[in-house]
Parts: structure tokens; C-alpha cells; sequence
């Protein structure tokens, strides 16, 4: 029982301001928020610099294999790809700890250190891209479906039931194999098959359902709220209505979702690019680096436990980030993301 | 109506801390319930009737909650109470029931299963003793096919028989003190005073004394034997029901009870209707609460009115009617 | 009672029928993606594709394609490798079910348990340093990539720490059948089971406990405190109570898709030959039968789990009878 008599009901009352920036305030605010947002950033800085150091740090190509290179630590020369100590085949340089192969090398003699930065650019792109694709997408869907109600709402909510039952999984594994093998012609519109827009948009659809049927729920409970239908009474006009009174909250909503979808998108595109049906090679992301490492898993595990430690962290902080975005601008959400893997 | 006494409240003050300071809600009331008597505590909402209730059955959870003064129950300091001892008054000596019976009980059992539980928790009955006796006091709270609804859910049930429900749960270890916050706000006119018959009949069969706690002045003129009203935290006035309702010394008293001054005296100005709204708690006047909204206000108000009892009669205001 | 049931009924093939032709679709009607070139191989000449276009019967119509797939599937379920002719879909589809079954209950009890433990310990426990420090271990445990956890079990147990007392049990990646050897299939499956259920205890844990914070601010709480229930009374029969109605459709629904081929990754990386491996290897393959076959499998599981949910839902909520 904390607050909730009718005696403390003032108690909390907020000073007039828009709820918008009270909602910014109470974010900035949240020191655990503030400090996961700051870590987001160091991490999407480092991914920016990746080719200063590959350029000048590394000095290396983290795109070409490197087979018998060879480096110098401590004077002296060491070949970059070593004969493996059972005899078979060769075993890359371990982490060196220094600017050159800092982690070490994966079994084509790339600089793992140089790769995670670039890699980190395509999951964060993808998981950026996914999550805008998927929350425009969702909005639309849900408020076109729950504000026209009649015929338009029931063929998209059926849709989205039938989405909702897919195993999302599945649904994102079906689309990437055809995708990824072939490209995508559709009239004028052409994807190559190994355009990075090609998991964007997988990703970014198939989490629609998700998003949308809250998102639907809340247009429908808006629309029936006591303030709309009194608006409705003075005659203003639907679109109005729509304007001023549905999308500020779904927008708000859509708020609250951005950074849990952001989490959730990241652990998708790494499980897509680990399964090789996402970020296509020579290009790199986190997923795709931990295939690489599987292979070394027991020689070299660095290059398999150093890309899931950076999605580990990444998704982390923007969970930590979510909450706190959800705490500032929704402090009774019912929302939940779905994880699902 | 001169039976010892039961419960004592004794300057409590009920404040949270919050990021503005310390912000003080009850600010230091004073009453005591006598064994056998119905003590109705009125007020607006806002003025601190269910949080006194609240802190006196040390139902406030909120961290950020300090309770000060001193509650005691048959001569025992209840706020200094260790928690065990405290938790085997609540729902034994001393029953609560509260405003909405809709929410009060818990959706995922029978009512019979809720009641069974509150006698297994205070009394060694085995559990089919424990379900006749519920069944019994069902009965007794004017319920049809008692047996019946024992095994329904909650929300098979109208708010009139959920609160009877309510009730005969609060009653079931023949508690000494029955805190009854507002119990009929939430339902139906014609259910109200039926509830309130109950009540009031239940005071005789039980022995029971019961602190009622209303906004509204008509269930207190029914079933109270004496008045507290509280405004703003503080006591404004408080007496014999009858004696208050004739004679309201308190200007917002009389403004609740829509009374018309007499002609002879000073004379007042008339009180249709209390304008403005009871202050917010963190913007009530430092002195006395009602000043604001007072008619009969002066600058002296500006200071905290003492409560001066006479003849049993206590007022806290300097412009006081006198009786 | 029976309407409402046979309606479920309904809804349930409505939208298996639905699924089952957008999986079609996607496999051999996406724009610029023939199925024919793709079992052909690359740069093979239009006479071969239209050989195995026939062979094959993809140069009939789509409707016709369809039925005929169903068919297969489901009625005489003769379906074969695109890939390796011969083998029989449907059959290689049961013969994994019971693995992935193993897995998904096994890790079930485990998350659905220690999830039991989190939640609770955190919110009675809740906004002090154990609270704090349940939370953020869940935290981590959601934000891991499953697959990459198992490659860390991987590494720890069959390797590194495999010669040490604590880890010198742990049998070689692979699968052992019930049938075969009771201890020798708890024994391949422990690790997988803690690794899968990692994630969902730290979901679940999470959520519980959100649940239970918001339970107990409910009027109803309130209510017991006042009859004189003890703190954990309240807590386990009142709040925990209420709170589980949720997690069991969450269960149900996390349940049926990890046994419908969510598992997959963890299959793969663990090496037991469940339903997602056996999708991971036709799509290694790009055999079409067989990606279908298996999508549809969970899309089966999936949608019963969920009508399943539905009707228990009525048994834990009286309010939903």
C-alpha cells in the first residue's frame, strides 16, 4: 500500500509541463540509464572508428585473409598462422594483446580486434534499421487497424494472429534462405543477395506482430476513451482526433518499445548471421565473428567469446536503457517484449 | 455508552518523505473508541481519515512512510508492537474491511476458501470446523443459501454481498475493534443502508466496537454514536453525534451539514455550499487548514487552532459558535 | 461450452491452413527466387531447369503445387528429399521430435523452478542489494545469445575444465535415446537443458517479479495483511497466485514455439539431433521438403500449445470461466 489512498492521491502530482519533456527529465535523471546510454555510445564510437583502427592501429586488412603474414612482438618475428601443436593444419595467433592482433587472429589470419569494430557496425546498423522498420511498420498496422475498425481491422488482426503463431524463428530463417540464395526482384525493386537490407527487413518484419497488436489494443482503448467520444460529441473530426489524440500515445508507446526491440533485434540478427543466413561474408557482424570462432572454439576461443561478450553488453545496456525509458515515459506499462529464441 | 476504553489514539501524525521534503498527511489526531461504541471519523477526501485508519492497523507499507504518536489497543502500544504480535491482533482482535469490495478479495479463490483462511490463521480449528463456522457467519450476514455462495469466486458475486462477505470475514474471530473504511461508498444506494442495518445490528450480536470511517454525513447521523471530523489532517470538531449534528460549532461543520445560523448570536453568513476544495497536502496553510474556505476567517487564523473540549464537545477553531 | 470450443477448434486450422500457404509462398513463389534453379545448381542450363521443373512438378500451377505438397505431407506422407532422393520427410521429422522434446522439458523444469526461486526471492526481497543483484544476473541471462552460451558450455565443459572433478562426467556432444540409457541421456542433456533454460529463468524471473511488485499493491493484499496472514503467506497464496495466471500463458506459448524448432540454435551447437537441427541441415542443403516440413511441424506445435494455453487459462483464472 504505498501511495494509493485517496489521501496521498495529490501527492505526486508533477509540475505543468509537457509530458514529453517530464518524461525526458525523469530519463535524464535515471543514473542507470544515463550511464547504460553512455556505454551505448562508447560502443557505436568505437564501431565508427573501425577503419582509423584497422588504418592506423592495426594496420591491417580485416577483409583479406593474411595466411603468412608476420608480425613482430617483442623484437621478434612471428608468422601469423602457426603450425597447429597436434600437427594437422594451422592454428591462428592467439590474442597478443598489443595493437596488432590485439585479439588474435580468426583461420583466415584477420585481425579479430579490427573485424569486431566493423562487425559492430553491421549489428548495430541492422539492429537500428530493424527496430525503425518494425516500429513504422507496427504503428501503421495498429493504429490503421484498430482506428477504422469493421472489415480493414479484422483482416490485419487475423493477419497478425497468424504472424503471432509463426515461430518467429522459423518465419525469419524461411525468408532469409530464399532471400539470401537469390535476391529479391520485385518490379523495378532489386535487393542483391547480399545486401545488409535483406536482414533489415527480415528482422524488421517479422517482429511486426509483436509490436502491433499492443499498439492495436491501445488505439482501441483510446478510441473508446471517455475524452475521444466527448470529442467526438463537439464534432471534431476524425482526422483530428487522430492527430492530436491517438498518435502522440502511440508514438509513446512506440517510444517505450524502441530500445527492447533494439535488445531483442541484436540477439536475432546474431542467431540469423550465425546460422549464415544473414550478414553474408566477406562482410562481418558480432553473429557472423562467432562463427568464425566456433571452428577455433577450443584452440582460440577468443575469437568466438570476444563478439558474444560485446552483444552481451550491447544488449544489456539497452535494456537497461529500455527500462529506464519505460520507467520515464510509461510508469504504468504493461508492455512486455517477447523473447523468443 | 460509558464503556472502558478501547482503543486510544493519541497525536498521530502520519508523513512521507518524498523528493521535496518531508510532507506530513495526518498532523496529529487525537480519539478514543470506547468497547461497545460506533466512533465515526468523517472527512473529505484527502483529509487523512484512511490513512489514520491505515496506521492504526499498521497497514502502511510505504517505506517512505513515518508514523508518529501513539496508538494503543487495551492499553498496549500497537506502533511499538513487535510485527508478529501485531499480525495476530490483525483479523483477530481488531478487524478491517474496506472501501471496494470489488477489489478487496482475492480473485483466484471461493469466498468460503478466503474466510477459512483468516480462521485458520487465529484460531486452532481444523479446516472443516473453520468452513461450518464461515458458512454460519454468512448466514448471519443475511445471506440466502450461505452454503452456496461460500463456493463462489468473487466475481460471481454482487458488490452488496461481497461486502457481506467482507464483513462476516472481518468478523469471524469475534474481533473487539471492527475499522470499517467507508464500507458502503463503493455500492448502491438501497444495499448502503442495508449494509449499515447490519452493521448496526452486528454491533449488538458481536460486542464489537466499530471505527467508521465516511465522507458522508448521512451514514454517521444513522449509525454513529459519536463524531470526529477531520479536515486537513487535523481534528476539526468532534462530539456526540446527536449534540453535533444540533449544535455544529466548527465553521466546516456547519457548512457540511448545510446548517443555517440562528438569529440570535453573531450573526454568520450562510453556508449553502463550502466553495473552493480542501487544500492539497503540500499546499495546506500553516495555520489552520479550514481558513482559506472559512467565511468567519481573521488574521488569527493564520496560527494552528488548539482543540478546546468542553462539556465533552471538542472544536479547534478561534471563531468557535459557541454551544 | 462445446461452441466455444469447436470455434477454437476453428480458429486453430484457419490458421494452420494460413501458415501453411504463407510458408508455401515463401518457398516457391518469392519474386526472382526459383525453387527449380536453386535444386539445379547454379549455371544450369534452361533445358536442365525445365527438366527438374518437371520432375519435380513445379511447372504446374501454384494452387495445384500446394495441394500437392499437402498432400504429401500430411495425407500419404511420402514426401522426399529434394536434395537426397529417396529419404522420406516425415518420418525423419518424428524420428527428431522425441529429441527436441527432451531438450524443451527438461530445460522447462529447470527455468520454470529456478525462475520460481528468482521472482520470489526478489520481490520479497525487493529494492535491496538482493533484489538488485537477482535482477541484474537475469538481465545478463536474457541478454545472451543462446547460441553463443552453448558454445561457452561447450568450451568449458568438453574442454577446458572437462579434466577437472567438476566436469570429468560430462558425456561427448551428441544425444543419448531414453530408451538406451536413462542416465546416459540425463547425463547428454544436463548442460543443454541449463544453457536453454538460462534465458527463460532470467525472462521469467524478471517478469515474476514485476508481477508480484504489482501485486502487492493491490487492494486484495491489503485485504490479507489484515486478516493477519504472515508476509509469506501473502505472498506465495495471494500474490504468487495471481501472478502465475500470466506466466502460464507466457509458458505455454515459449514452450510451444522452443518445441516447434525454436530450440534450433542450441540443437546445433550442442549437437543433438532434434527438429531445429534437422532444419539447420536442410538449410544447409536448401532442401525445400524438409524446410517446409519442419516449419510446419512447429507451426502444428505452436498453435496447440496456444489453443492448449487458452483452455488452462480457464482452470487458473475463475474470472475467464
Amino acid at each position: 500500500m504505498s501511495l494509493t489512498s485517496e489521501d496521498g492521491a495529490r501527492v505526486a502530482a508533477e509540475p505543468a509541463s509537457g509530458p514529453w519533456r517530464a518524461a525526458l527529465r525523469k530519463l535524464v535523471q535515471n543514473r542507470t540509464a544515463m550511464a547504460a546510454a553512455l556505454v551505448l555510445v562508447l560502443v557505436v564510437l568505437a564501431c565508427i572508428a573501425a577503419p582509423l583502427y584497422a588504418k592506423y592501429v592495426a594496420h591491417t586488412d580485416p577483409f583479406g585473409s593474411n595466411l603468412d603474414g608476420q608480425i613482430t612482438i617483442g623484437g621478434k618475428s612471428v608468422p601469423v598462422m602457426q603450425p597447429s601443436p597436434t600437427g594437422l593444419g594451422m592454428t591462428p595467433i592467439g590474442p597478443t594483446w598489443r595493437a596488432q592482433y590485439f585479439l588474435g587472429a580468426d583461420n583466415q589470419g584477420r585481425d579479430v580486434a579490427a573485424r569486431m569494430l566493423y562487425g559492430g557496425r553491421n549489428s548495430l546498423l541492422i539492429a537500428t534499421g530493424s527496430t525503425l522498420i518494425c516500429l513504422a511498420l507496427a504503428g501503421l498496422v495498429g493504429v490503421v487497424a484498430g482506428f477504422s475498425g469493421g472489415i480493414v481491422d479484422t483482416v490485419l488482426a487475423r493477419a497478425l494472429d497468424v504472424l503471432w503463431a509463426f515461430p518467429v524463428y522459423m518465419l525469419a530463417i524461411s525468408l532469409s534462405v530464399v532471400l539470401i540464395s537469390h535476391g529479391l526482384k520485385l518490379g523495378p525493386f532489386t535487393l542483391q543477395a547480399d545486401s545488409l537490407l535483406i536482414p533489415v527487413i527480415i528482422i524488421g518484419v517479422v517482429y511486426v506482430p509483436y509490436v502491433a497488436r499492443p499498439i492495436r489494443g491501445q488505439v482501441i482503448s483510446l478510441a473508446r476513451s471517455d475524452f475521444v467520444l466527448a470529442s467526438r460529441c463537439l464534432g471534431v473530426a476524425r482526422r483530428r482526433i487522430l492527430l492530436r489524440d491517438i498518435v502522440p500515445n502511440v508514438t509513446t508507446t512506440l517510444i517505450v518499445f524502441a530500445p527492447l526491440m533494439m535488445a531483442l533485434n541484436m540477439l536475432t540478427e546474431a542467431a540469423l548471421s550465425f546460422l549464415s543466413i544473414g550478414v553474408q561474408p566477406p562482410a562481418a557482424s558480432w553473429g557472423t565473428i562467432i562463427l568464425d570462432g566456433e571452428g577455433l572454439l577450443y584452440t582460440r576461443p577468443m575469437v568466438a567469446l570476444a563478439p558474444g561478450i560485446a552483444i552481451m553488453i550491447t544488449v544489456v545496456m539497452l535494456n537497461f536503457l529500455g527500462d529506464g525509458v519505460r520507467e520515464a515515459f510509461d510508469p504504468r506499462a504493461k508492455l512486455r517484449v517477447k523473447s523468443d529464441r | 455508552m460509558n464503556g472502558e476504553t478501547l482503543l486510544e489514539v493519541d497525536d498521530l501524525r502520519v508523513s512521507f518523505r518524498t523528493g521535496q521534503g518531508v510532507l506530513p498527511i495526518v498532523e496529529g489526531v487525537s480519539f478514543v473508541v470506547k468497547a461497545g461504541e460506533i466512533l465515526s471519523v468523517v472527512g473529505e477526501s484527502g483529509s487523512g481519515k484512511s490513512l489514520t485508519a491505515l496506521a492504526i492497523m499498521r497497514l502502511i507499507t510505504d517505506p517512505n512512510a513515518v508514523i508518529t504518536g501513539s496508538v494503543r489497543f487495551r492499553g498496549q502500544d500497537l506502533l511499538g508492537l513487535p510485527e508478529p504480535a501485531m499480525r495476530s491482533l490483525r483479523g483477530g482482535a481488531i478487524a478491517m474491511i474496506f472501501q471496494d469490495p470489488m477489489t478487496a478479495l482475492t480473485p483466484a479463490y471461493t469466498v468460503g476458501a478466503q474466510i477459512v483462511e483468516q480462521i485458520m490463521a487465529h484460531r486452532n480449528a481444523g479446516r472443516m470446523a473453520a468452513r461450518t463456522r464461515a458458512i454460519d457467519l454468512l448466514g448471519a450476514m443475511g445471506i440466502a443459501s450461505p452454503r452456496d455462495i461460500a463456493g463462489r469466486y468473487p466475481h460471481q458475486l454482487s458488490g452488496g454481498m461481497r461486502q457481506r462477505v467482507m464483513i462476516a470475514m472481518a468478523l469471524s474471530c469475534d474481533p473487539a475493534l471492527l475499522i470499517a473504511d467507508e464500507p458502503t461508498t463503493a455500492l448502491d444506494v438501497t444495499v448502503q443502508a442495508q449494509i449499515l442495518e447490519l452493521i448496526l445490528r452486528l454491533r449488538g450480536e458481536f460486542g464489537s466496537s466499530v471505527l467508521l470511517i465516511t465522507h458522508d454525513m448521512g451514514v454517521v447521523a444513522k449509525v454513529a454514536d459519536r463524531v470526529v471530523v477531520m479536515y486537513a489532517g487535523a481534528i476539526a470538531e468532534a462530539g456526540a453525534t446527536r449534540a453535533l449534528f444540533a449544535r455544529p460549532a466548527h465553521p466546516y461543520t456547519i457548512g457540511l451539514l448545510g446548517a443555517i445560523p440562528r438569529l440570535r448570536g453573531p450573526r454568520l453568513v450562510r453556508l449553502p455550499a463550502i466553495p473552493g476544495a480542501p487544500p492539497a497536502p503540500h499546499d495546506r496553510p500553516s495555520g489552520c487548514g479550514f481558513a482559506p474556505r472559512c467565511a468567519a476567517a481573521t488574521g488569527i487564523c493564520a496560527a494552528h487552532p488548539p482543540l478546546i473540549t468542553h462539556d465533552g464537545h471538542a472544536v479547534a477553531c478561534f471563531h468557535a459558535r459557541a454551544a | 461450452m462445446i461452441l466455444v470450443m469447436v470455434r477454437r477448434l476453428g480458429e486453430m486450422v484457419f490458421v494452420l491452413v494460413s501458415i501453411s500457404v504463407l510458408v508455401f509462398l515463401i518457398f516457391f513463389a518469392t519474386p526472382g527466387a526459383d525453387p527449380a534453379a536453386r535444386l539445379a545448381g547454379r549455371g544450369a542450363t534452361p533445358a536442365t531447369l525445365a527438366a527438374v521443373r518437371h520432375s519435380f512438378g513445379l511447372d504446374k500451377p501454384l494452387p495445384v503445387q500446394y495441394v500437392l505438397m499437402m498432400k504429401h505431407l500430411f495425407v500419404t506422407q511420402d514426401l522426399t528429399s529434394f536434395v537426397n532422393p529417396g529419404e522420406k520427410v516425415v518420418p525423419a521429422v518424428l524420428q527428431a521430435v522425441p529429441v527436441t522434446l527432451s531438450l524443451v522439458f527438461g530445460a522447462a523444469i529447470i527455468w520454470v523452478i529456478a525462475a520460481l526461486v528468482v521472482g520470489v526471492l526478489a520481490a520479497w526481497a525487493r529494492d535491496t542489494v538482493l533484489d538488485r543483484l537477482l535482477m541484474l544476473f537475469s538481465l545478463i541471462g536474457v541478454s545472451m545469445p543462446v547460441f553463443w552460451l552453448a558454445e561457452v558450455a561447450n568450451l568449458i565443459t568438453q574442454a577446458r575444465y572437462h579434466d577437472t572433478w567438476l566436469f570429468s562426467w560430462v558425456p561427448a556432444l551428441g544425444y543419448v535415446p531414453l530408451s538406451v540409457s536413462v542416465v546416459g541421456w540425463f547425463k547428454s542433456l544436463v548442460i543443454p537443458w541449463t544453457v536453454l533454460a538460462v534465458t527463460y529463468i532470467g525472462l521469467y524471473g524478471r517478469v515474476l517479479r514485476s508481477n508480484l511488485v504489482e501485486a502487492m499493491n493491490e487492494d486484495y493484499i491489503r485485504t490479507a495483511r489484515a486478516k493477519g496472514l504472515s508476509e509469506r503467506q501473502i505472498i506465495l497464496r495471494h500474490a504468487l497466485r495471481m501472478s502465475l495466471i500470466t506466466l502460464v500463458s507466457m509458458f505455454g506459448l515459449d514452450f510451444g514455439l522452443l518445441a516447434g524448432g525454436g530450440a534450433l540454435l542450441i540443437e546445433v551447437v550442442s549437437g543433438l539431433p532434434g527438429v531445429g537441427e534437422l532444419t539447420y541441415q536442410a538449410l544447409q542443403n536448401l532442401d525445400l521438403p524438409f524446410i517446409m516440413a519442419a516449419v510446419l511441424y512447429g507451426a502444428v506445435f505452436i498453435v496447440v500449445a496456444n489453443t492448449v494455453v487458452d483452455m488452462l487459462y480457464a482452470v487458473i483464472d475463475p474470472r475467464a470461466r
